[in-house]
């Protein structure tokens, strides 16, 4: 079961810059390394990244082999209205996950 | 029944084609394809436009022991406002097999200009870093590191 994690304030005041950090499970396998037999293991990575703010994109991340496994990524959004904060990871064969994380903005 | 001549002949003709084939996968151009695989990738994001140095800082520790996850920062200097902000950050590599690392895309609601991740480094060499602000003018910056232990060789392959 792929899983993600997202650490963020659940409150902040307006304007604040809030800071992000989401972490993802996932192998990241590059497609460049071989089996022992020789055989290429084929590639099978998170390719994108999408952070929405109440339907609105504000942060969006194409991911190349070269990302570590279990992919972080660290950035900062403006709170600007109470809501949620959606992330999604989308990558090869099929591989998605999404996570919510409520914001209050006073 | 196999004779031992039998067997003997097709484990040495088995053995030469094992050989040459690990010597195709060892291209000799290695050095000079990453080179233009870099540049391209570079044309891509910049097309002719001029590069400046400045405005971005690109963090990277510089002695990696491990090439495997290494932490990167890329911090971009810009007031985020509608009129002034960077519109994209990417972190290209010089030696690793694919010269891309990640591509980012951001406007004046991210708050400030940054990125903060963990990549993979095959080889010593030169990371850079650029931004992409909203008046089309690119910047960059760009930090050489030492790696010992190559990511994509945990099998001691090659």
């Amino acid at each position: 079961m792929a899983r993600a994690v997202v650490t963020m304030p659940a409150q902040a005041k307006r304007g604040e810059v809030l800071e992000i950090k989401t972490l993802a499970q996932h192998a990241m396998e590059t497609g460049f390394r071989r089996t022992q037999t020789g055989e290429l293991i084929p590639r099978d990575i998170i390719r994108r990244f999408i952070c929405t703010y109440n339907g609105v994109e504000v942060y969006r991340a194409d991911l190349h082999p070269a990302i570590a496994a279990n992919p972080l990524i660290a950035f900062t959004t403006v709170a600007t209205e109470s809501g949620t904060l959606s992330f999604q990871w989308v990558g090869d064969n099929g591989y998605a996950v999404n996570e919510i994380a409520p914001i209050r903005v006073e | 029944m196999t004779t031992r001549r039998e067997f003997l002949v097709l484990a040495g003709a088995a053995s030469f084609a094992a050989a040459t084939e690990a010597r195709a996968q060892l291209d000799p151009n290695l050095a000079a394809k990453r080179k233009a695989a870099f540049e391209e990738a570079l044309r891509r994001i910049v097309g002719d436009a001029q590069v400046r140095r400045g405005r971005v800082k690109l963090q990277l520790p510089p002695l990696i022991d491990n090439g495997n996850s290494v932490p990167l920062s890329v911090s971009v200097e810009s007031p985020m406002t509608g009129a002034d902000h960077v519109k994209a950050i990417h972190v290209l590599t010089e030696k690793n097999p694919l010269p891309d690392v990640v591509s980012v895309a951001l406007g004046p609601r991210a708050g400030r200009a940054s990125l903060a991740t963990r990549v993979r480094l095959a080889d010593t060499q030169t990371v850079t870093a650029i931004a992409q602000m909203s008046d089309g003018s690119l910047w960059s910056d760009s930090a050489e590191v030492v790696v010992t232990l190559s990511a994509c060789l945990e099998e001691g392959l090659i």
